[in-house]
């Protein structure tokens, strides 16, 4: 698949090392992405990378969190309103809230991994009557480091969700939990065994995650994770991001805890 | 009107305690309250006391050259604030302070520790819930440790 090109709209900071790119179709479209589904991004010259889609507006603008983490990021990050990337896809399995109707569901994000959360957040909130109690958990390194501040207090200042952040570390001016955010599922109120919980952090997090969500009561078909590991071409065809008998790239990301616990589980050779 | 047993009883901690034991515990309690800012204990004094949170949050926080009080770990409501009580020297190694207005159960610890001498079982039941409290804590210290969150690029 060849790339679109795709102008870059606007550049923002969230963090020192991670920016928000808005950007926008300059002739040809690439279809609507799902909550939770990737695009490779092109830097001309320099390579292309998966990053997830973390907002989308009506006219096909698209909006992507990118950390700068080797040269193709770093290029992506270090863009400038005006210039033109490349983006192919959508491609991926999405976290695909709908089945969750009916359903309490719980959002636990950690670290970059909210990025990817945001587009089902937004959808969960656009469809709110669908779902019983809306729960996100958010977790971070410190206060510093936490994605898309704003919307956070937006939604804390609501009556329908319950948002609970967390850092690992705090100085003493911060006000909030410090812990784990495995540590607070305990106490989110909602009813374990008719919820649905969707993941997405750093390996470790998301694995024990998933695992006290199982040991609460959550049904483990329920509990879903996006994974990430070395995809390359998307399209299942390099073999780079094989995982067992899995291809993160196009059976997943998103992956039921069921069809991911033994591996994640297993030790690497 | 609640008392400190049926209080203990409902603690995620102490909730599977058989009653006789709750009453033996709660000889040993009574409330107290903590407004929001007031220091509960600095590390180094006497761990004469721990505490059965009810309501609020406190943090636990380390003194580190020129950066302050480093917050570690924060608790609330059905947490245990202090697990140094049990072990000679008996002292804090840490520092506590209320974030919130709070409301919890002090527990005297020496009183605690004579009754747990005294009667094997609740010695048993008391060291069990610490030792799995101190295993939760121990895990999640362990995440924090990784720094899983940190840019860890090459």
């Amino acid at each position: 698949m060849v790339p679109l090109p795709y102008r870059v709209l606007t550049r923002h900071q969230e963090l020192t090392d991670t920016v928000t790119l808005r950007i926008a179709p300059i002739s040809k479209r690439l279809a609507d992405p799902l909550p939770g589904q990737y695009e490779m991004l092109w830097a001309f010259g320099i390579g292309e990378v998966p990053i997830s889609v973390s907002g989308l507006d009506d006219d096909g603008v698209l909006e992507h969190t990118i950390r700068s983490v080797g040269a193709v990021t770093k290029s992506l990050c270090s863009s400038k309103v005006g210039d033109i990337i490349g983006a192919r896809g959508p491609f991926g399995i999405g976290w695909n809230i709908d089945r969750a109707t009916g359903q309490d569901l719980l959002i636990v994000a950690g670290g970059l991994g909210l990025a990817p959360l945001r587009l089902a957040m937004l959808e969960a909130l656009a469809n709110r009557h669908r779902y019983g109690r809306l729960a996100l958990l958010v977790g971070a390194r410190d206060p510093e480091s936490l994605l898309f501040v704003e919307e956070l207090e937006q939604w804390r200042g609501r009556f329908d969700i319950d948002v609970e952040v967390t850092v690992d570390a705090a100085p003493p001016s911060w006000r909030g939990n410090v812990g784990v955010v495995t540590k607070f599922i305990a106490r989110t109120p909602v009813d374990f065994s008719n919820t649905s919980a969707i993941v997405c952090g750093p390996e470790v997090m998301m694995r024990f995650a998933a695992l006290t969500l199982a040991d609460h009561g959550v049904p483990p078909g329920q509990i879903y994770l996006s994974m990430e590991r070395n995809m390359r071409c998307a399209i299942g065809h390099c073999g780079h991001c094989q995982f067992g008998p899995e291809f993160i790239c196009k059976d997943g990301p998103v992956f039921p805890w069921t069809r991911m616990e033994k591996m994640m589980l297993a030790k690497e050779q | 009107m609640k008392t400190i047993r049926d209080l203990l009883g409902e603690h995620q901690l102490f909730r599977s305690f058989h009653p006789d034991l709750l009453e033996l515990m709660a000889g040993c309690g009574h409330n107290v309250h903590f407004e929001a800012g007031k220091q509960i204990f600095s590390e180094g004094e006497p761990a004469d006391e721990f505490y059965v949170l009810r309501s609020g949050k406190v943090s636990i926080g380390i003194a580190v050259p020129h950066r302050g009080t480093v917050l570690v770990e924060t608790l609330g409501p059905n947490e245990v604030l202090g697990v140094s009580w049990p072990f000679p020297p008996y002292r804090w190694e840490f520092d506590s302070r209320a974030m919130d207005p709070t409301s919890a159960i002090a527990m005297d610890a020496e009183c605690l520790r004579t009754k747990c001498e005294e009667d094997p079982a609740l010695g048993y039941q008391v060291f069990k819930s610490f030792a799995l409290l101190m295993r939760n804590r121990l895990q999640a210290t362990r995440l924090q440790l990784l720094d899983l969150y940190g840019n860890h690029a090459g």
